[in-house]
């Protein structure tokens, strides 16, 4: 599989960047910028605007102010980048249907899908299950299943918006290790997640955010070890944050 | 069993040819509507589902009510454009199969593309993201919509047939029913009843009985064959 970083969208950068939702701010001034390496987890509580920092971060969503670049471009299609759904929305096909319809939205030749179809559903562990129906697959199996769909668009940058929030520790496991293998192939994960034990195994930088400004952001190592912030301290300890 | 039913199912049975030139005529007109209707009311219920303009609202308020419009006013309506001094006289169409055709169209329509827009815009609330992230275009989005909603749509054109099949207001209206060239089993029934010609009038009602059976058989199958292969 030829998943690779191309220069094209990172580091994507955040400058001053708010949305707003009527007269809520969902995402308030946030600077950050997210580059290549091990990767960047968003934590904080409900309604603290990870999933609409993730969405913008795909292009899904335009910033209310301030911008967003990705490789210093502002207007970048997703060509290189992709996102998990909390949760996916399966096409009415088959499993190996699925990953072929994302593979032809990617542009790959239609020639070069059978194999494509074969390592990823290798890659995520759904050999024989090519044939039945997505809908009639487990939650596991279908977030692994959109887990391939999102791989084989070849991105850069894989957003994933808490990718176990609905699965057993089982499926869990097997979700972080797919995280695991597929940043070790230098695709730029950012993901986002309540589980702070999750957040210790699989982030190499952790961003924390509440009510939609952004708190602390730092090293996985330095967050949970010296935090700097209040907010941080109590969040790591398992305080509410209201 | 009653001397005219007998009489009917031994008409049915041994394939009486003026029931079965009534029967043929039916199925063409009514097939004829619903691939017409279905070309036109397909595309026009996804664009509704997936456009946003001004006064939208209004027109699927107008397009759901046109599902339940009676048949002797849609009949009306196209014999007045239909006739001499009608806007399209010189087509020279009414009391033609054709102008059963155009009748029926206009009453099947309306409802596969009002249950055409209410499938598409469902799916498409439940994809709208997917296909974002995908970064699929206009084309392919409805494209996609629409072959993914197929067993829901054929279920739509089989309840369009079921609707024209069943129907006798309109083309007795626009077709005249004529013996030999627009008798169809709807008109034949009314008027083989009124003549008191019961045999030929219950064997077209059973054999037309059989079809909406079968069509909501169909209707049923596709549904399932969407959950089976489709999920």
């Amino acid at each position: 599989m030829n998943m690779r970083a191309p220069p094209t969208d990172l580091p994507i950068m955040f400058a001053d960047a708010g949305i707003v939702a009527g007269a809520v701010a969902i995402l308030d001034g946030i600077t950050l910028t997210i580059s290549a390496g091990s990767p960047t987890v968003l934590i904080g509580p409900n309604g603290s605007g990870k999933t609409t920092l993730l969405r913008a971060g795909m292009g899904l969503i335009p910033v209310s102010r301030g911008r967003i670049t990705w490789g210093g471009r502002e207007a970048a299609p997703p060509a290189h980048r992709a996102i998990l759904f909390q949760r996916p929305v399966m096409l009415r096909r088959s499993a190996a249907g699925n990953i072929r319809y994302a593979l032809a939205s990617a542009g790959v030749p239609r020639a070069e899908r059978p194999r494509r179809i074969a390592e990823l559903t290798a890659l995520v562990g759904l050999n024989g299950l090519e044939r039945r129906p997505a809908r009639r697959l487990s939650g596991g199996e279908q977030q692994r299943l959109a887990l391939a769909r999102a791989l084989a668009r070849d991105p850069a940058v894989l957003f994933l918006d808490e990718p176990t929030a609905s699965l057993d520790p089982a499926a869990t496991k097997a979700i972080e290790d797919l995280v695991h293998a597929i940043a070790a192939r230098g695709v730029k994960v950012v993901m986002s997640t309540h589980d702070l034990g999750q957040a210790r195994r699989l982030a190499g930088e952790i961003v924390l955010l509440h009510r939609g400004r952004l708190i602390e952001r730092g090293s996985a190592a330095d967050f949970f070890n010296a935090a700097r912030t209040e907010e941080a301290r109590k969040f790591i300890a398992g305080e509410l944050l209201v | 069993m009653s001397d005219d039913n007998v009489s009917a199912l031994q008409l049915v049975l041994t394939g009486d040819p003026t029931l079965l030139a009534i029967v043929q005529l039916s199925l063409i007109v009514s097939l004829s509507a619903v691939m017409l209707a279905a070309v036109i009311g397909v595309p026009f219920g996804a664009l509704l589902a997936l456009t946003r303009f001004r006064g939208r609202e209004v027109a699927i308020v107008v397009l759901n009510a046109m599902m339940g419009l009676p048949p002797v006013v849609i009949g009306l309506a196209i014999f007045l454009l239909l006739s001499r001094s009608g806007p399209l006289g010189s087509w020279g169409l009414l009391f033609t199969p054709q102008a059963m055709v155009v009748a029926q169209t206009a009453l099947v329509a309306p409802i596969i593309a009002a249950l055409t827009r209410q499938t598409v815009e469902d799916l498409w609330v439940e994809y709208r993201d997917e296909l974002a992230a995908m970064d699929v275009g206009a084309s392919r989005r409805v494209i996609t919509l629409i072959w993914d909603a197929r067993f829901s749509l054929v279920t739509a054109l089989l309840a369009g047939f079921g609707r024209a099949a069943a129907e006798v207001g309109a083309i007795i209206i626009v077709g005249g029913n004529i013996d030999g060239f627009t008798r169809t089993m709807t008109t034949a029934i009314a008027l083989e009843t009124s003549k008191g010609d019961l045999p030929l009038a219950i064997g077209l009602g059973m054999v037309l009985i059989s079809i909406v059976v079968l069509i909501n058989a169909l209707a049923w199958g596709a549904r399932r064959a969407g959950e089976r292969y489709a999920g």
